[in-house]
């Protein structure tokens, strides 16, 4: 039966439709999984294995009926960002700690209008904000993949480290995820999964609990190319309730999956080539250029040069929007009240203080001092400027190629409380160096697994498209897949 | 632009924040530290340059101005911290 969870969302779909195993054998063996590694791991924060048994014998019915949806019976994790109704959803912080939304996310409707089952809500840093996965009120989320010169435990990186950890350790055939700077790219590379972040505005921000609205977006993780696929053509829709997402129609993104790219025009940007970027980075993005001109590619070198000022202009950006979402966390209507409080500012004030962790604060912080009097201009307007200059960056660069192929992350996965990280929050920051700039501009962006460095850990590339090219950004994933040949699993020790 | 402890503690009470002196003087050193990096933006010649507010090209939708929800009392204050008889009840505001 343990099988059944090694398989892709693709063969799993494949098996169900050909009834050689049903959705509740699949979903049994998820189950057991989930209780055998979730001690040891802290991937999932919720279970409903109850709701998944019942989803799982619908959708039974529905594959003997001969009435299967696209994802019928395929057990997934969602992300605890996703609002789902009426099992508790906190965005992993103490503020939401018994939060039970009335009503539920648009990606999560479609994941279930296509037959999905749902095993329970994963791990994440608190409201997004984080690297590491260390910032959630539950806990973090331990990668299963070690060094192989150390015992120490490792991140699964952040925000999605419960999506990414899940996936890679076979407790869900897939899982949603949420991007803001990097949140879905740098976990998958850190687990040897595949991520991708559409166009912003592709996938509805409806019921997702908001961290930095225009630089939110949801997309999956999963175990190959094809799966992200299928994952993103579900979760993608036109939805009237998120006034930015996008009435475009949606292409058959599973057809560029295996697409020749003879011809294509693959830019491989200057500024992304870092100092003190360890080597193997360096010699990883050269092999990704090589099996992309053996495939017929021509590599262009191009220039982005306001690369450089994208995550101190995301870390003006996110932190203020931030501030303003998060200021409807005061204790009234939902969330944590504080018990502790006689007057209304002091409730105010207490309540945020207990309920939110310290990198939450720190952000409402420099979110609040950037957007206060006086400094608007100088920083939040600054900002705003220096995004355009970035976005026409791309702009420019598409004069030149079809689509960019850069280093997923600076490192491979760090261990759990590095204290360098921890005590400086701009080392924590710069993990997002090579992801950040897509959200700033909107582009679709890809993380695939690539190879391993010398400590036997994955290093991810990342691959960038046109807004609204998904398509081609699979396109070019799947080549990397297939040359890559990324099999490797990490030792089970959990 | 180096923030002091008083600027943080002002900065908290905007952000309805209560934090005790120690942290306020930690915080200090963090933000100044994360916006003595951020002042790099300065390079960037943005004289001619409109500020971005999306990065999609998109006139806002409009809907029709009718109801299309509600009627969802229980649902409303469902996860309320208190609340009676369909009312959240808050501290009192008005002395």
């Amino acid at each position: 039966m343990s099988e059944l969870t090694k398989l892709t969302l693709k063969s799993a779909l494949d098996g169900l439709k050909a009834k050689q195993f049903s959705s509740t054998e699949m979903t049994e063996a998820f189950i057991g999984a989930i209780e055998k590694a979730n001690p040891a791991l802290n991937a999932y924060v919720l279970t409903t294995f109850d709701k998944a048994r019942e989803m799982a014998g619908e959708s039974d019915r529905r594959l003997k009926a001969g009435e299967a949806r696209a994802l019928e019976g395929a057990p997934l994790g969602i992300k605890d960002l996703f609002c789902t109704k009426g099992v508790r959803t906190t965005a992993c912080s103490g503020i939401l700690d018994t939060f039970v939304p009335p009503y539920e996310s648009t990606v999560t409707q479609n994941l279930w209008d296509d037959g999905a089952v749902m095993l329970g809500k994963l791990n994440m840093d608190e409201f997004a904000m984080g690297s590491s996965n260390e910032t959630s009120h539950w806990g973090p989320v331990t990668n299963q993949w070690k060094s192989n010169a150390s015992n120490a435990p490792l991140t699964p990186g952040g925000s999605s480290g419960g999506s990414a950890s899940a996936v890679a350790a076979d407790l869900c055939l897939a899982a949603t995820a949420s991007d803001t700077g990097g949140s879905i790219r740098q976990p998958a590379a850190f687990t040897g999964t595949v991520g991708i972040k559409p166009t912003y505005g592709r996938a509805s921000r409806y019921g997702m609990v908001a961290f930095a609205s225009s630089l939110d977006q949801a997309g999956p993780i999963t175990k190959t190319v094809e799966d992200a696929a299928i994952m993103l053509q579900s979760m993608c829709s036109h939805d009237a309730k998120d006034s930015t997402s996008l009435p475009n129609a949606l292409p058959d993104f599973s057809s560029f999956v295996g697409k020749s790219i003879k011809g294509l025009r693959v830019g491989i940007p200057d500024e992304y080539r870092l100092d003190g970027i360890p080597g193997e980075i360096d010699a990883l993005w050269e092999q990704g250029i090589q099996w992309l001109k053996d495939a017929g590619a021509e590599i262009v070198r191009i220039s982005l040069p306001n690369t450089k000022y994208a995550l101190p202009c995301y870390y003006i950006v996110a932190p203020a929007e931030a501030s303003s979402n998060l200021a409807r966390y005061d204790g009234m209507r939902f969330g944590h009240r504080t018990e502790a409080a006689s007057s209304l500012t002091d409730t105010y004030e207490l309540s945020r203080s207990e309920g939110f962790g310290a990198e939450v604060k720190r952000r409402i912080m420099i979110g609040t001092y950037v957007l206060s009097a006086g400094f608007y201009d100088a920083y939040y307007v600054k900002a705003l400027k220096v995004r355009r200059r970035i976005a026409e960056d791309f702009v420019n660069a598409w004069n030149s190629c079809d689509v960019i192929l850069t280093p997923a992350t600076p490192s491979a996965a760090f261990q759990l409380g590095d204290t360098e990280k921890a005590a400086d929050p701009v080392q924590m920051y710069l993990n997002d160096v090579f992801t950040v700039t897509t959200n700033l501009a909107g582009l679709p962006g890809m993380a695939v697994p690539a190879g391993l460095d010398s400590k036997g850990l994955p290093l991810g590339l990342q691959v960038i498209g046109k807004a609204l090219d998904e398509g081609t950004t699979l396109a070019v994933g799947a080549v990397l897949e297939k040359a890559a040949g990324f099999t490797h699993k990490p030792s089970q020790w959990w | 632009m180096a923030i002091d402890v008083a600027t943080v503690r002002k900065v908290a009470s905007l952000s309805r924040l209560r934090e005790s002196d120690e942290r306020l003087e930690s915080l200090a050193g963090q933000l100044n530290g994360i916006l003595g990096w951020i002042e790099q933006l300065n390079e960037v010649d943005v004289s001619d340059v409109q500020p971005m507010t999306s990065c999609v090209e998109m006139t806002q939708p409009l809907r029709d101005d009718v109801v299309t929800d509600g009627g969802k009392v229980a649902d409303v204050v469902s996860n309320a911290p208190k609340s009676l008889d369909g009312f959240f009840i808050v501290p009192k505001v008005v002395e």
